[in-house]
């Protein structure tokens, strides 16, 4: 085993920056072919890998190959490959440079083996993709892409801070467990949390990642939020207090989810439902729970992938994806509906499907561990991510109400694209030992047992019995042209208003200051300076003065002044005659005499 | 009611214009679902499997974590109360409390 190798975050990002000289088809083929290339990298190199290089009096990790890295690493060149031929309909090349920049950056992240190659990754990570969301070019894309940045420079700042107090503390840059002990720590674990999108930090998502352009949203559901996981497992693992915040995420965004219009939108209220799932594997932090959240990350990049796509495709298409404006669209896009039930059936953890092999590992995890309440909790999450995501997205988009949509189906590279990642979806969900083969632990846990299968079942099938009598009796909510706030409306609201007041306060302070300081005050030390002298000098050589009458020196004949404001003004000019000068710096050596 | 919305999901850097919407299947073809015979019999395949499960489930010995999973029905229940809980919450509670106009923000 060689401890060298290419670092597989460079082929992406070093790739990149050759795209803007290629174009047409040769960059399509570079593209794809990019992946490839990372991928055969990366099974090249050996488990437990460790390249370091030396820099600036530490030994940066640049790369550490483990099996829970190396779990990450497949998925992450795998999505990559998928979602670049998704958007091969793209002429501009700035989704693609983004693209590989934010995927090598979240296999940089996954990769580093200190916290400081950790870090920079980690926000690397956040540039690639804000461009994502900017490309979009809308007046929404861009103002939710300023928020996305607001959050995540906040996240990424607390980062630093925990960075720079561990390293202080205790002289080590190494990147492995944690767990919450100091204050360092802490700073940490909520740096991390905002990009796992917890409660009350998750507005980011759901505010930005509908706001992205097509393809951008399949790169974002993918990486951000499954690099936080990757993060939390290494740091984390058996924090009781991630335990509470997944079961959170995995109940909070259905109810969302269920009354948001926009269809994009539901998906990405349902990625905080999943990745909540994946929170509460890595918090109870048994062997099985560590399996089940990183088989479920693996799982979800795939169907929530395909689910994005799906809706891209039906975006791209109609140039809709408000729930009010669809429907009926099986009718000309029948493949684009068949990839999304498959995405849905595998979301929903149907048996044969993929989620049913990962999800139930962590519900399993918590059955173990006897926590009831979880437990439950997850129980109704499982349902009711069956309900608005394996439902309601086929359901509106495709069936429904006909909207009158007569389009062409998705073009073939979108096809091909949504086809590998349903095939995965089921391949994964009916033969699960190649995937349970690269999770971090061994994996003994065995999903198609006839009571797992018969209770999932009857699960999924009284969740959507209760939808169709609900549908049918007209109580179901009805899709409606509004937007539903949530916890960004304390940032976009009361913090605008309070922004606006306190701009009012400073700029209101900031012009008297300057009122008070810049125009009275240093008017006033100045004339204070000037005429005390100037009529000091008038009182002392008064005699003189008025003897020889000024007025004739003057240019201006016809002035009125006064012999003292002569002086006055010529002090102030510097224009005084220099027999004046002459006296008063006589005087003031007398004044210095006299007094000191 | 429809109501005519602006074209505002434009990709950059995506020539949509030949993309969007036109008219080329004829709207009066019939699919699978326009007849309302099929709706009906898709709506009666599902009813009864649900049903088929329900007397399925005496059959199967479970083993789960927890006593009440082994209740018959058990799952039945649960997955039908989630979803009529989760529908009434969203749409009596919680939706009176987020619900806003479209143009809220701008």
């Amino acid at each position: 085993m060689t401890n060298s190798c290419f670092p597989p975050a460079f082929i992406f990002i070093l790739g990149a920056f050759l795209i803007p000289f290629l174009s047409g088809r040769i960059r399509s083929i570079y593209v794809i072919f990019l992946p490839v290339v990372g991928f055969c990298n990366l099974i090249s190199i050996d488990v437990g890998t460790m390249m370091s290089v030396h820099f600036m009096n530490y030994n940066l990790t640049l790369v550490r190959v483990d099996r829970l890295s190396l779990a990450f690493g497949y998925i992450f060149h795998i999505i990559s490959f998928i979602t670049v031929i998704y958007i091969l309909h793209v002429k501009k090349n700035l989704e693609y440079v983004a693209g590989f920049i934010y995927a090598g950056a979240a296999l940089g992240v996954i990769f580093a083996g200190d916290l400081f190659t950790f870090f920079v990754f980690w926000e690397t990570l956040t540039i690639g993709s804000v461009m994502l969301i900017w490309a979009r070019g809308t007046k929404e894309s861009t103002s939710a892409g300023f928020r996305y940045l607001m959050i995540h420079a906040t996240g990424g700042l607390l980062l630093l801070a925990g960075i720079v107090m561990m390293v202080t503390k205790s002289g080590s840059i190494n990147f492995g467990f944690i767990g919450l002990t100091d204050t360092a720590s802490w700073f940490i674990f909520i740096g991390m949390g905002i990009n796992c999108a917890w409660p009350f930090l998750h507005t980011w998502l759901t505010d930005a990642y509908p706001e992205a352009t097509i393809g951008g949203t399949v790169f974002l559901s993918a990486f951000t939020t499954k690099t936080a996981i990757y993060a939390l497992a290494r740091a984390f693992p058996g924090t009781e207090l991630l335990i509470w915040i997944g079961v959170a995420m995995a109940a909070f965004p259905i109810f969302y989810a269920v009354i948001e219009n926009d269809l994009r939108r539901v998906l990405a209220y349902s990625l905080v439902n999943q990745v909540g799932f994946m929170v509460v594997g890595i918090g109870i932090g048994s062997e099985l729970a560590i399996n089940g959240a990183v088989a479920h990350a693996f799982n979800d990049i795939l169907f929530k992938g395909l689910l994005f796509m799906s809706m891209g495709a039906v975006m791209y298409r109609t140039g809709k994806i408000n729930a009010t404006d669809l429907g009926g669209l099986y009718k000309s896009m029948p493949f684009t509906a068949i990839f999304c039930i498959v995405g849905a059936a595998s979301i929903s953890a149907f048996p044969l499907f993929s989620g049913f092999v990962s999800k139930s590992m962590v519900m399993s995890a918590a059955g173990d561990k006897n926590m009831v309440f979880v437990w439950l909790v997850l129980l109704f999450a499982s349902a009711g991510v069956f309900h608005h995501a394996g439902i309601k997205i086929p359901f509106f988009a495709f069936f429904g109400h006909d909207a009158g949509h007569r389009v062409k189906e998705a073009p073939p590279h979108m096809l091909i694209a949504m086809g590998l990642a349903a095939f995965l979806c089921i391949f994964n969900g009916t033969f699960y030992k190649p995937l349970y083969s690269i999770l971090p632990y061994p994996a003994i846990y065995e999903p198609y047992t006839l009571s797992h299968v018969m209770t999932q079942t009857e699960l999924l099938f009284y969740s959507a019995l209760a939808f169709t009598l609900l549908l049918l009796s007209g109580i179901y909510p009805a899709e409606m042209r509004a937007i539903n706030i949530d916890f960004d409306w304390f940032y976009r609201k009361p913090l605008n208003s309070f922004e606006l007041i306190v701009a009012k306060i400073l700029n209101g302070l900031n012009e008297f200051i300057d009122k008070i300081i810049v125009k009275k005050f240093t008017g006033s030390v100045n004339k204070f300076a000037v005429e005390p002298v100037a009529n000091l000098t008038y009182f002392v050589l008064y005699p003189v003065l008025e003897n020889m009458n000024l007025k004739d020196n003057q240019a201006d004949k016809t002035n009125e002044q006064t012999n003292q404001q002569i002086i006055a003004s010529a002090f102030r000019s510097g224009t005084s005659p220099s027999g004046i000068y002459a006296a008063c710096a006589v005087l003031f050596i007398v004044f210095l005499y006299i007094f000191i | 009611m429809e109501i005519k919305e602006k074209k505002q999901y434009t990709s950059s850097g995506e020539s949509l214009t030949d993309n969007h919407e036109r008219d080329i299947l004829d709207k009066s073809e019939k699919h699978i679902f326009d007849d309302p015979q099929n709706v009906k019999r898709l709506l009666i395949i599902f009813f009864s499997s649900v049903v088929l499960l329900f007397i399925l489930d005496f059959f199967v010995n479970k083993h789960g974590h927890f006593p009440w999973e082994n209740w018959t029905g058990f799952y039945a229940v649960f997955g039908f109360v989630a979803c009529v809980l989760l529908v009434l919450v969203s749409r009596f509670i919680l939706r009176p409390l987020v619900k806003r106009k479209e143009n809220y923000y701008d």
